[in-house]
């Protein structure tokens, strides 16, 4: 780890100033990723602007439409919530399977989607969700906040305040894991809409993206058997040590239709 | 029985300080005046060295010095050595190419030592270690096994042409091939072996400290040996002299094989401290451990048996090539030679068996001994032929097995491999574990699973192992440069208290309890009055260490020994106080009685006797502390069937193992908790052999599994919860009747698991590690 100044600021406004007069600063949202990376002298930030104080970040709200989780909030107390449980049981089921129960505890919500791992889960489900995400600044709608491996529609000094997902449909989460990691080789959250269908895929190709053409034959048919005929871009998909390409691909679909399984 | 001796599952006395924090291990130790050591290493993993540029380094804050390869030779440092000789087809000994702790001219793998920075502190150890600049002079790498002697391949070692180590045939290769030429049938199976980083908990570490006022350095380490390690880094590379050279393993957190090695850094370590006079502390990072540890297995194999219409097995072929890395670690040039071929013929009585063992270099890491060591290697091959030729003659892997186990009454069983197995009852094993498996359940279960879309299969593993290692004079025949007795000293205080001094290391195996208890049960003494103290070569006598499950096996044997000459030197004691004749004096439970009367004396009164002789037997020494040496007569044969039940979801590849189940041969059983806890770990061990570990190097020589986010560990989901039971026998030459039991699993497992995965798709054969896509496609290829 090479050294850095580390601030711990206890407001959204106190964080963008020390963003704005660092040199290069980052924010840090619990740290799992960021600190190994910085363990391993790949980051060397000139600052580390610790969030963890901004009490305003931390919580989880429900009202009659959505469910509005505060950036800093953990992925344990989100497994956790009774309140979430009961609104979107696949959200709290996703949070509750993030990493291990030392990474539940000190990652967040605010955390993992600004860092935007293309193996990450939670992006599946702002997607799915059509979530709303709520900077400092502005709104960004869950279909526009992810724009590519490790990138989002962030700027350098936004912070992330909450996220709001709405209660309505029915979820499942299907994950493919990593054996060694953990992490999604391919994740699925699929949400039917009294409309209609919106499928997030994560892990499969270089950052979490909506599964149009799994949307489009299940508008058709909400069925299983619907996902077989989808043929699906071998080309974009990720491949690695612990999946092809072509396997990814067949993973997305098996994990889609178990999804469709546990929805109907 | 005394109570917590023989038998009991004693619940381990070193469990209090290693779960309350209060373990103390090498990277505990620090002292006043400290520095750290980073190592500089090579990011290639064959290349020149042509220029090292330490000036900017050395200006670097806190640096207390740079050294390198020059540095070591100018200090007439040895080179690090391997310790056994095979003796090559042409007749002459394996090639050794020069291995220096710190490179000297080139560096053969990705992670190669190129120098060392020390410096006031870890964080600026490795700022300057950044500011080292090497020239390097980028050469082709040798990466993979199966390839490195070809013809036209890069050569890596002058010395090794074609990086050719050895070539080592074994047996009688006309006679075998004139079977081959009349056989019933002949089953084939090409088959390799994965290369496993074996990943204790406890990363290596080593501390030295050097007082210039006695000339002694004192050297904490990582080890499973330290005295090995005194020998080696005094005799072989002029650390010190023995004498002035104390080596201390401490509490060790896990070494199954990894820390029984002399590496770069340990001596590099030994020596900078006295050359600075300072204390020098380094600890291995994670990467650094996936990268410079000695890895383990990494065979490409094709092994062939052929076999009569009742499917006997006629004779064995195998031709084996075994990567052993960039420079020979210290017990390399064994593993793939006489702990591996000395086992190819199982529980089986195949007459003839040929092997041929191309052992090459490449650059990768160094490949050594990990828990099993070549046993296995051998183990996978047969039992996976094994069932091959199950299929082949259409009979079932039991019953196959069945018709060419030794039987019973064939006990001792000379080998056509060298071994002579000591005792087994196989039939017994298999029964036994047929029954806790239900293999005759195993169709009902399999339709069940088949109507909910899932394979189910079944595989048998029937392995055999060489433990207890070793006798001296039979290692000795084969090359190795060490005997391989084991020591013990036992040692009464005048209050009656015990000590225990064992020259094997504890690193998670539970010594501290299960050797207590053989003390407790041999003289009484409550247990808690027993201490077992090791890992120290100041405090112990003289031992060979912890490895190939030998320290009950041998080192257990040498603590009984030394306890019979208590005994001894005890009656003279008290037949003196008791007022008797010596020949009449009896001993048990902690008591000298005088046979037929009612007269006794405690054995803590003899030895408080002994230590204050003021009426004491004329002419015998004061004193109660015995010393003993255990040569072993053979090694012991550990054996077993395990029996693996796997479900396999095709449309996902994955894999989950239901049920398993082992029966194991270990003879007597001292602390049957420890043992169940040994099985568990080593089936577990095997497990992430077969599913998970996948050591993987691409073309240039990267490790591409150099974390965890990419080298799977087995964990607790990956596995059931095992039914486990015993089907002992009596090693006849063994005093204890104890034969180990730290490798079985680790040895039982990947066939088992293997051959249940293969069953279940229906095909021949798949690779390790069995992964998720892996199993898909061959799920896809079998459909």
């Amino acid at each position: 780890m090479y050294n850095f100044s580390y601030q711990k600021v206890s407001s959204v406004a106190d964080a963008v100033e020390a963003m704005q007069k660092s040199e290069d600063g980052k924010f840090v949202a619990g740290g799992q990723t960021m600190l190994p990376t910085m363990k391993h002298r790949l980051a060397s930030p000139s600052d580390l602007i610790d969030l963890a104080g901004v009490g305003e970040l931390v919580g989880i709200s429900v009202d009659e439409e959505t469910v509005t989780i505060g950036a800093m909030t953990s992925h344990a107390a989100v497994a956790a919530s009774s309140e979430v449980q009961d609104a979107i049981p696949a959200l709290a089921k996703l949070a509750g399977n993030i990493g291990d129960p030392a990474v539940r505890n000190r990652g967040t919500i605010g955390g993992s989607i600004a860092n935007n791992d293309p193996a990450a889960d939670y992006p599946a489900a702002v997607i799915a969700l059509g979530a709303t995400v709520t900077t400092n600044k502005r709104d960004i709608p869950g279909d526009e906040f992810f724009i590519g491996m490790f990138e989002t529609a962030l700027a350098e000094d936004e912070v992330i305040v909450s996220v709001s997902f709405p209660k309505a449909g029915t979820a499942a989460y299907m994950k493919f894991e990593n054996p060694a990691s953990r992490y999604a080789i391919v994740g699925v959250f699929l949400v039917k809409f009294i409309d209609g269908v919106r499928v997030g895929v994560t892990g499969a190709t270089a950052c979490a993206h909506r599964g149009m053409r799994l949307e489009e034959a299940l508008n058709g048919s909400f069925t299983a058997d619907a996902i077989d005929s989808v043929e699906l871009p071998i080309e974009k998909m990720n491949a690695d040590i612990h999946a092809s390409a072509e396997y990814r691909a067949h993973l997305v679909k098996v994990m889609t239709k178990r999804a469709v399984e546990a929805c109907a | 029985m005394a109570e917590n001796g023989i038998g009991a599952s004693v619940r381990r006395k070193e469990d209090n300080r290693f779960l309350t924090g209060k373990g103390n291990y090498t990277d505990d130790i620090n002292v006043v005046g400290q520095t750290y050591a980073y190592f500089v290493r090579s990011p290639y993993a064959h290349a020149n060295l042509n220029s090292i540029d330490t000036s900017a380094a050395s200006a670097s804050d806190g640096v207390v010095a740079i050294l390198t390869g020059d540095d070591l030779a100018e200090d007439g440092i040895g080179p690090l050595i391997c310790g056994v000789n095979v003796t090559s087809d042409d007749g002459e000994p394996h090639r050794a190419p020069l291995h220096p702790a710190l490179a000297q001219g080139k560096v053969n793998y990705v992670g190669d030592h190129v120098a060392v920075v020390i410096a006031e502190s870890l964080a600026q150890a490795k700022d300057a270690a950044e500011k080292v600049s090497i020239d390097y002079g980028v050469l082709p790498a040798v990466a993979s096994t199966a390839t490195a002697a070809e013809v036209n391949q890069q050569q890596i070692h002058d010395i090794a042409p074609n990086n050719m180590c050895y070539n080592w045939p074994f047996g009688d290769k006309a006679a075998v091939d004139a079977v081959f030429e009349t056989a019933h049938k002949i089953s084939t199976l090409d088959l390799i072996n994965n290369r496993m980083v074996t990943n204790p908990m406890e990363p290596r570490a080593a501390a030295g400290e050097y007082n210039s006022g006695t000339e002694e350095i004192t050297l904490h380490v990582t080890t499973q040996n330290p005295h090995v390690h005194r020998l080696i880094l005094s005799a072989f590379n002029q650390l010190a002299p023995e004498h002035k050279l104390r080596v201390v393993g401490p509490d060790v957190g896990g070494g199954f094989g990894v820390k029984i090695f002399v590496y770069a850094e340990e001596l590099v370590v030994g020596w900078a401290c006295r050359k600075l006079n300072r204390p020098v502390k380094w600890t291995s990072d994670r990467t650094e451990a996936f990268l410079a540890d000695a890895h383990g297995r990494d065979h490409v194999a094709t092994a062939e048996m052929a076999l009569d219409d009742q499917g006997k097995f006629l004779a064995m072929r195998v031709n084996t090539t075994a990567n052993l890395g960039a420079y020979l670690s210290t017990f390399s040039t064994m593993v793939p030679s006489y702990l591996y071929a000395f086992l190819l013929a199982g529980q089986y009585t195949t007459p003839l068996i040929y092997s041929e063992v191309k052992a090459v270099f490449t650059n990768t890491a160094p490949v050594d001994a990990a828990r099993g060591a070549g046993r296995p290697e051998a183990t996978y091959l047969l039992e996976r032929l094994v069932d091959v030729c199950a299929e082949d003659m259409g009979l079932d892997p039991a019953e196959i097995r069945r018709r060419n186990f030794i039987p019973v009454e064939a006990f001792p069983y000379q080998t056509p491999v060298v071994q002579c197995y000591d005792s087994g009852d196989y039939p017994a094993a298999l029964e036994k574990a047929l029954q806790l498996a239900d293999y005759d359940g195993f169709t009902a279960r399999a339709e069940e699973a088949k109507s909910r879309g899932m394979l189910r299969g079944i595989g048998l593993s029937s392995y055999v192992e060489a433990c207890g290692i070793a006798p001296s004079a039979a290692v000795g025949q084969l090359g190795a440069g060490v005997g391989l007795w084991e020591s013990a000293q036992v040692r009464f205080n005048p209050t009656g208290n015990v000590q225990v001094f064992t020259g094997t290391h504890s690193h998670g195996q539970g010594h501290e309890t299960t050797f207590a208890q053989l003390v407790t049960e041999q003289l009484g003494v409550p247990i808690e009055n027993i201490e077992v103290i090791h890992g120290d070569t100041a405090k112990t006598q003289f031992g060979m260490g912890t490895y190939g499950s030998r320290s009950l096996a041998v080192g257990g044997v040498a603590i009984a020994k030394a306890c019979e000459k208590l005994i001894e030197k005890g009656k003279k004691i008290a037949a003196h106080a008791l007022e008797a004749a010596e020949g009449d004096i009896e001993f048990a439970d902690g008591d000298f009685t005088v046979a037929g009367t009612d007269k006794a004396m405690n054995i803590a009164d003899v030895a408080f006797n002994a230590y204050v002789p003021h009426s004491y037997p004329e002419g015998l020494e004061p004193g109660f502390d015995e010393n003993a040496f255990f040569d072993p007569l053979n090694f012991s044969f550990p054996a077993g069937t395990h029996v693996c039940e796997v479900e396999v979801d095709p449309e996902t590849g994955e894999v989950e193992i239901v049920k398993y189940s082992a029966v194991d041969d270990f003879g007597k059983l001292i602390n049957p908790m420890i043992v169940e806890g040994q099985v568990h770990g080593g089936i577990v061990h095997g497990v992430g052999q077969a599913l998970l570990e996948g050591c993987q190097y691409d073309d240039d020589g990267q490790l591409i599994t150099a974390s965890y986010m990419d080298y799977a560990m087995p964990r607790a989901d990956n596995v059931p919860s095992f039914d486990i039971d015993y089907a002992p026998t009596n090693p006849p030459h063994n005093p204890l009747g104890v034969k180990g039991c730290g490798e079985a699993g680790a040895i039982g497992a990947p066939p088992a698991v293997i051959n249940a995965i293969s069953n279940a798709l229906g095909v021949k054969h798949i690779d390790m590690p069995a992964t998720p896509e892996a199993v898909w496609r061959a799920a896809q290829s079998a459909a």
